[in-house]
């Protein structure tokens, strides 16, 4: 399933977050929102997922749902949006709850994403037992019991630590090798969506606007190690130059301006 | 490397941190109870303390024991843990309903909320008297009494529970097109629990000082009309068991409310 957004305009009151985004998340493949802060990418991401209202544009799913698939678009959220009050366990079976399933495949979903994400040893812990970076593989699992079309990732590593990120983001390209996911991955850091996307969209700042969409063209698998940054460097650089001056002028501006 | 000049004026660092760590002792409690209780009779038995001012432990562990064997205690304590638990349990689910209703829909709270706001601070013993006008002086206006005594610390601490749950947790239930009960039982409901918890102590302590106040008002049976009685009659042994019944009350109430929230409350 493709996800694709034509002309979306969101207006805060006066403020004018996003003008006329043009956007699509093709098959298989992982697309980085990258820009300053407050440009806009999380509420483009809610607006994809149908949370947020845009004031004009629209965004339309094309092409059949995966079979099995019970929420076609599905967020890791940056705070991890996670129950304290429900274990891992609990927190990854909460979307599959409200849906007719037999015992039986609930079980294996909620297994099945618990295995995926290396967490089938703490699914009785409490939430505040775990560290931040395992918080997060409770998202993702959460994300794949349902076996989402579209994954929407908004800034799933901005909470955690440098460490903890890079081996999260690797648990990120190991998955996609193995599923070939379609993604939307919202972040500020350019390291990240170098690591994992296979297209760039770069916004500008306020009103958010795309300004480039850069593909990446090295395999997944090759952009690793020394020859992995080798061949990024240039790309790197480019996007580099993109979102800097954005981001020296976003960094002067009051929050409230 | 030249020879490190000797630093003559050397001194420690002096500690500063510590303190303010507060820890409860069990011991020292028990200890401190049994030393005024022990006080108190020796200075009641040497004659200190006059038998009718303040009656002596000893003493008012008779009037209970007396109570006890008349079958009076029973009726007292019945009667009273009745109206408690009636009242309270009413106004409780009312608080809850109401207080979850301003807590997620703008026209309950925009139309509920002023109205709490002006009746919360009513000492609800001053509608005791319209409440006997209205329902009689049985039963009915005892407990409607402490029902709205209990009434609205409910509704203000569901309210606010439900408020400060995390909009992004919502957010996330609905990203799972999670229906909207599932909504409220999974997620705005327990996350308003401690809220709600905390609550509870407060309406219990209301409900107590409702229940006495309602029961010095024409009850033949009740602890407060006890503690009523014997004042009128001079017999200060049994109004102190009375104190002490109440007090047990609402220490019983603590414990168990302390329970609930280590079950209810164990993630945290």
């Amino acid at each position: 399933m493709e996800l694709r957004a034509t002309g979306i305009t969101h207006k805060y009151e006066d403020l004018t977050a996003l003008e006329a985004v043009d956007l699509q998340a093709r098959e298989g493949e992982i697309l980085a929102l990258i820009g300053p802060s407050g440009c806009g990418k999380s509420t483009l991401l809610g607006i994809l997922g149908g949370l947020l209202q845009p004031t004009s544009g629209a965004v339309e799913m094309q092409g059949p749902v995966p079979a099995g698939c019970l929420n076609p678009l599905t967020y890791v959220f940056q705070d991890f949006a996670l129950l304290p009050w429900r274990s891992v366990r609990g927190n990854v079976r909460l979307p599959l709850e409200h849906h007719k399933l037999s015992p039986a495949e609930r079980r294996e979903r909620v297994e099945d994403a618990l295995a995926r994400t290396g967490l089938t040893d703490f699914a009785g812990a409490y939430v505040r037992q775990l560290s931040g970076g395992m918080r997060q593989r409770v998202g993702i699992a959460r994300a794949l019991a349902v076996k989402p079309a579209v994954l929407l990732m908004d800034e799933p590593l901005s909470a955690l630590d440098a460490q903890t990120r890079n081996l999260l983001l690797e648990d990120f390209v190991g998955l996609w090798l193995r599923e070939k996911l379609t993604a939307v991955y919202v972040t500020h850091n350019l390291d990240e969506a170098l690591r994992l996307a296979h297209r760039v969209v770069v916004l500008s700042r306020r009103p958010g606007r795309v300004r480039e969409e850069v593909p990446i063209d090295v395999p997944l698998e090759e952009r690793q190690g020394t020859s992995g940054l080798l061949a990024l460097a240039p790309l790197r650089e480019r996007l580099w130059n993109l979102i800097r001056n954005e981001a020296q002028t976003a960094e002067l501006e009051l929050v409230d301006a | 490397m030249p020879e490190q000049p000797r630093e003559r004026n050397v001194r420690p660092v002096p500690f500063r941190g510590g303190g303010f760590a507060p820890s409860s002792r069990r011991a020292a409690a028990w200890i401190a109870f049994a030393v005024v209780i022990a006080a108190w009779q020796v200075g009641s038995s040497q004659g200190f303390i006059h038998p009718l001012t303040l009656p002596s432990p000893e003493e008012i562990v008779a009037a209970l024991l007396d109570l006890a064997r008349s079958g009076d205690l029973w009726r007292h304590l019945s009667a009273s843990l009745g109206r408690l638990a009636l009242g309270w349990s009413l106004g409780t689910l009312a608080g809850l309903a109401v207080g979850l209703a301003l807590g997620m829909f703008s026209l309950a709270r925009s139309v509920g909320l002023p109205f709490v706001s002006a009746l919360f601070p009513i000492p609800k013993i001053a509608l005791l008297p319209l409440f006997i006008i209205w329902f009689g002086i049985g039963e009915p206006s005892k407990v409607a009494t402490i029902l709205f005594g209990v009434f609205f610390p409910t509704v203000i601490n569901t309210y606010s529970g439900v408020d400060n749950v995390a909009r992004s947790l919502i957010r996330m239930g609905q990203s799972f097109d999670m229906p909207t009960r599932d909504v409220v039982l999974k997620i705005i409901l327990p996350g308003a629990m401690p809220a709600i918890l905390s609550g509870f102590r407060i309406s219990a302590s209301i409900a107590i000082v409702l229940l006495v106040a309602a029961e010095m008002i024409g009850a033949e049976w009740g602890v407060g009309a006890l503690v009523l009685a014997a004042g009128n009659l001079m017999q200060t042994d049994y109004l102190i068991a009375g104190v002490v019944l109440l007090s047990l009350i609402g220490l019983t109430i603590g414990v168990v409310l302390s329970r609930l929230e280590s079950l209810l409350l164990r993630w945290r």
